[in-house]
This record gives C-alpha cells, structure tokens and sequence, in this order.
C-alpha cells in the first residue's frame, strides 16, 4: 500500500490530464520537483504540513507551465512533457548542491502514521485502510473523489466530452481550452502530492533522481487501468507488488542478483502496456492539440 | 537565439541557488575553450554526441521519440567492451571494426524490442525505451559488479581492459582525442545519404508524415517503424562501443553521464537534420567538458546544463514563444511533431 501511494496518485492524475485529451509524460519531472521543494520548505519552516502543501503547489505550477506550452502554445506534448522532466532534474540537480549537501543530514523527519480510531480495529481490513501515513489517506480519498467527479458531475462529463471529441465539445459551448487546464492543472497537483510522498513521507530527506521513473510506471498503470481511477489503483497495487515482492525475495536470500529483482516493475510495465494496448481504448483525441477555429 | 534564451534562464537558476552566473559561465567557457585541452576534451564530448544525435534524429523523421539511446549505449559500449577484451592478436583495424560493429549489434537489439513492441502491438515507444534503460542499466550493473564480465584482478567493479589492439588510435599526442571523431564525421554524409537518397530513407520520411498516407501508398508501417528504431539504436550502440574504445577502455557499471538523453536535445537542436546535427553536436560537447570544469572550479552543479538544454528545447518546439518575446515578422520553421497518428499513450 505504501509504494503504492505516489503511484496511484500519478496515475490518478494521468487519468484526468488524458481524460481531457493531455498526454502528460511530465508526471515523473512534477514528482521530482514537488519531492524536492516540499523537503525545503518542511526543513526550512520545520513544519512537514508546509512542506505537502509547498509540494502540492509546485506541482500546480509545473503543470501549469506543461498545460500553456502544450494548450495554448501546441508544442508536441510529449516534447513538452520531456522537456519538465529534464528541467526538474537539472533545477532539482542544481539546488540540491546549492544549498542543500550538509544540511541533508538532520533531515525534517517524516509524516505520523494515523490511526482512525474504532474502524482501525474491524480485523484484516482495518490495519489495511485505517492505519496509515496522512499522504496514502489523501490517495484512498482522492480515488473515491476523482472516480465521482469523472463520472458522475458535469464537470467530468465536460472534461471526458473534450477529451474524446474538442470540436464537438466547442460545438456546444464548452471552453476546451479551460477545461484542459483545470485537468492539466489539477494532474499536476495530484502529482506533486505523489512528489512529497518521496522525500516527506517515505524517508524524510531529497536525494537526486529519487522518483526513479515511477511518473512512468504510473502512466503504465493508467493504460493498464483503462484510464479509470479505480482501475489505475488496482493496476498500482499490482506493480507495488512487484516492486515489495522482490524487496522481499532479496531479504530471504534466495540466490538471485539483485539487479534482477529491480528489473523487474520496469519488465512488468513494459509487458502490461504491450499487453493492455490492444484492449484498453485511450481517449479518441488524446495527445491532440485542439485549436480553436 | 534559443541558446541564448537557455544561458539566461540558466543563469537566472545558478543565481537563485546563491552563486555567480557570470563567474559561472566564464568558467565553463573557460573550461570548453581555453584551458589547455579543453578543445580537444570538447572534441571528445562531441563525438557520442554526434552518434546519438543522429540516431535520435533519425527516429524522430519516422516520428518516433526513441528516449531509450542511453540504454542502447549502455549495450552497445557492453558489446564493445565485450569483445574489446575476449579477443587476441587480432590486427587493430580487424579488432576495432569487429568491436564497433557488436556495438552497433547490440544497439540495434536493444532498440529492436521496442520497435517490435510499438509495430505489433502498438505499445507507445516513449515509455517501452524508458523502462528498457532501466533495464540496461541493472542488466551492465550485474554484469561488471557481481556478474561474468568483472575483472577480477581489479579491487573496483569494471571489466578488463580491452586488447590494445582493439583501442582507437589517438589523434594528437598528449590528448584523449581519438580517431572516433572521423568515424562520427563520416557517420553524417552516411545518414544523410540514407535519408534522403534511398527508398529506406524515402519511406521513414514517409511514415514520420503521415503513418496513414504510407499505408495507402503500400509502405509497411510496421516494418519502417522497426527498422527505423533498430538503425536509431545502431547508431546509439557505436557512440557506447565507440567510447569504450576511445576514451576508457574499459567499462565501469556507471558509464555514461547522460549522453544519451542530452542527444534529444541535440536533434531537436539540429531539427533532425544530419549537417544540422554537426554544431549541435560540437555545442553540446562544449556544454558538457566545459560543465566539468565549472563544477569543479565554482562549485556549481554541472546539472545547469539540463536546464539550459530544456529551454533550448522549450523555444525550440514553441516557435510561437519565439514570435511572441522578439516580435519576429515570419514565424520560424515549424514545430517538430512527434505524436504519430496512432500509438498515442
């Protein structure tokens, strides 16, 4: 459940970014960026709440640049997405021996684990769901939310309508450029809270390239799930799996390299987007610029 | 001008992160150009850079996004390497060819996974190449820390050196300059051949216009796709062998410092234009010995030089943005598209 955490979150916001028709390969760079300055703020405040918050806001704001390059401006939107990756990787580079080297050793600390009370206790399901670290809360939540809004408000039928067909969605008066956006920009949070999970959840300190292309295993997830919330969670849990399983069988000593065992999300992601791919439909204008005639 | 436009937002970080752009950027400069050998240490960035510049441009004519040239070099330098050392008295232009050519093989393998995963199953490359470096690199770290290919001899994790017979002669005396550097210089007019004068070539372009249009003209989609990605990651396999060869010799588990993912920028840089990929290449190999040295002198990360690469690339892919801050006149050559039609992620 704890790595799948900032998975599902990514991918949840794959699925609303590519649900409005924005390919976003730009999860893995608003991670990165969002595990870095939350660790800042939460070191330099001493307070980890500032710290999800400052991660949260900095993934807004990188999706922000990721939906005007790609919305407004119609760069390739995989050019753009590639394009906050390596920038997040070289400003993550650039800070992280700029002012951050010796302070890294009396780190902040991490995130509580909370206990709901009475529901902790049912057996089985209880430790499952109710004994947890505040960001896998804020997962389980924001499955349960994105699924309802995606479905069942008219603010997810508009963005599903623009993602499937923009000009047919303009035909009626809806903004497609507003509705991307939001979609855009509401991925990029979702991201950035996957972001501090990293650095303010698991072990309380920013290492370079910590997110280790999990912003693309995610996006595996997401085709794997059918571009639906739930289905992106189950299709995390499974590479969460993969990825505790082989954690485990290094423990036991079975006499496999280890090398082998951390290929082994990355051969599972490989495998299930070659699988998925002839199944799953991806929104009809996905990857489509839209411009406004 | 992009360039321009990347040293400012570059800068603009270095400044934020409490250090001197100015002092910063005459260091690295410095360190590209003046310093004793810098040029010819910039000459030996250049290299690699042209190789994986051109492989990765010749994806992007075919539309295809190959990000996965830093794998495909981590194996190509690993079949290098490999027959770098297992062979003997073998005469040096043998030994060398046999060497670059497993390099260019175990690129094109490397490369050929996706390119069958993408032609049959329409897997998208951008995240099958990203998941294969992965791969490579936990595949070349088993092999020469723990696995059949460390030397033993050896109190650090790397293979044996390679016969030398089996090294590229060296240009100038008292230099790292090899003789790779003629070799990528010839590689051009090759590509561009290849490109522009055969049907291979015609048909690439064809696909990386319009997938549809190819099919109805009778061009197997499939195929070019394929093929197209197995020639990108030849061309990514001997910049790796050609490395091994050239500079080190040998081959440590951690190998590259990046080339292949700067080669996006280049080709984007070069707009996947052979003779484009020539400055290009030369700029970035400038940016890359010069950062060494600016790391090492000013205490800033050599990391800056992605930023300057993304806004290079930003401006680049966004001529719109171009047109919007220097008010030009004529909107500059069109954005470079990738999405092909179909195999959207």
């Amino acid at each position: 459940m704890n790595e799948a955490t900032p998975l599902t979150l990514a991918a949840l916001g794959g699925v609303v970014s590519e649900r409005s028709g924005v390919v976003n390969i730009a999860l893995e760079g608003m991670m990165l960026m969002s595990a870095f300055t939350g660790y800042v703020v939460a070191f330099q405040t001493h307070n980890l709440w500032l710290g999800v918050l400052a991660g949260v806001l900095t993934g807004v704001l990188i999706a922000t640049l990721h939906a005007a390059l790609s919305i407004s401006l119609m760069v390739d939107q995989i050019v753009s997405g590639f394009v906050i990756n390596i920038l997040a990787l070289g400003i993550t580079g650039v800070f992280f021996k700029g002012f951050l080297q010796e302070a890294s050793v009396a780190g902040p600390g991490v995130l509580p684990t909370w206990e709901i009370p009475l529901l902790s206790k049912i057996p089985v399901i209880g430790p499952i769901l109710f004994i947890h670290q505040p960001i896998t809360f804020a997962m389980l939540l924001a499955i349960v939310l994105i699924q309802f809004l995606l479905f069942y408000t008219v603010w997810g039928l508009r963005t599903r309508a623009v993602g499937e067909h923009p000009l047919a969605a303009d035909t009626v008066g809806i903004n497609v450029y507003l509705v991307r956006y939001v979609a855009v920009i509401l991925s990029g949070g979702l991201a950035g809270l996957g972001g501090a999970y990293f650095s303010l959840q698991q072990i309380g300190q920013f290492l370079p390239n910590m997110t280790g292309g999990r912003g693309f295993i995610a996006l595996a997830a997401m085709i794997f799930g059918k571009w639906k919330p739930l289905g992106a969670f189950y299709a995390c849990l499974l590479f969460a799996g993969a990825e505790a399983l082989s954690g485990r069988i290094q423990i036991t000593g079975v006499h496999i390299p280890f090398q082998f065992l951390g290929m082994l999300p990355y051969l599972l992601t490989i495998i299930v987007v070659a699988g998925a791919m002839g199944r799953a439909v991806a929104p009809a204008a996905d990857g489509k610029p839209y411009r406004k005639a | 001008m992009s360039v321009v436009a990347g040293f400012v937002v570059a800068g603009l970080a270095v400044a934020l992160s409490g250090s001197d752009p100015w002092q910063s950027f005459y260091a690295l400069f410095q360190g590209a150009f003046i310093n004793p050998r810098a040029l010819p240490e910039t000459l030996v960035a250049t290299t690699p850079y042209i190789f994986l510049g051109l492989g990765v441009g010749l994806g992007f004519r075919a539309g295809l996004f190959n990000i996965g040239a830093e794998g495909q070099f981590y194996i190509g330098a690993l079949f290098g390497v490999f027959i770098g050392y297992s062979l003997h008295e073998l005469p040096t232009i043998v030994h060398v060819l046999l060497a670059l050519l497993a390099g260019i093989l175990g690129g094109f393998l490397w490369a050929a996974v996706p390119g069958i995963l993408k032609a049959r199953f329409g897997a998208h490359e951008v995240i099958t190449t990203i998941m294969l470096n992965y791969v490579a690199f936990a595949l070349v770290n088993f092999l020469i820390n723990n696995g059949p290919m460390v030397d033993k001899s050896s109190s650090a994790p790397r293979t044996p050196y390679i016969d030398p017979a089996a090294q590229l002669p060296i240009l100038a005396s008292g230099t790292r300059l090899h003789a790779g550097l003629l070799l990528a210089l010839l590689a051009i007019p090759i590509v561009w051949f290849l490109l522009d004068r055969t049907t291979i070539g015609f048909r690439i372009r064809t696909v990386g216009f319009s997938p549809t249009a190819a099919r109805a003209a009778g061009i197997s989609v499939a195929w070019t796709l394929l093929a197209t990605m197995g020639l990108s990651g030849g061309l990514a396999g001997i910049a790796g062998a050609d490395e091994v060869l050239g500079v080190s010799h040998y081959m440590p588990p951690s190998f590259s410092t990046g080339y292949g993912f700067d080669a996006i920028a280049v080709a984007l840089l070069a707009r996947s234009n052979p003779w484009a990929i020539l400055p290009a290449a030369f700029l970035f190999g400038a940016l890359s010995s010069g950062s060494r040295f600016m790391q090492f002198q000013t205490q800033v990360s050599a990391d800056v030089i992605s930023v300057v690469q993304a806004t290079v690339i930003m401006f680049i892919a966004a001529p719109v943005l171009f047109q919007w801050i220097f008010r030009l006149r004529r909107a500059p050559a069109p954005a470079i598209k990738i999405a092909s039609e179909e195999g959207v992620l």
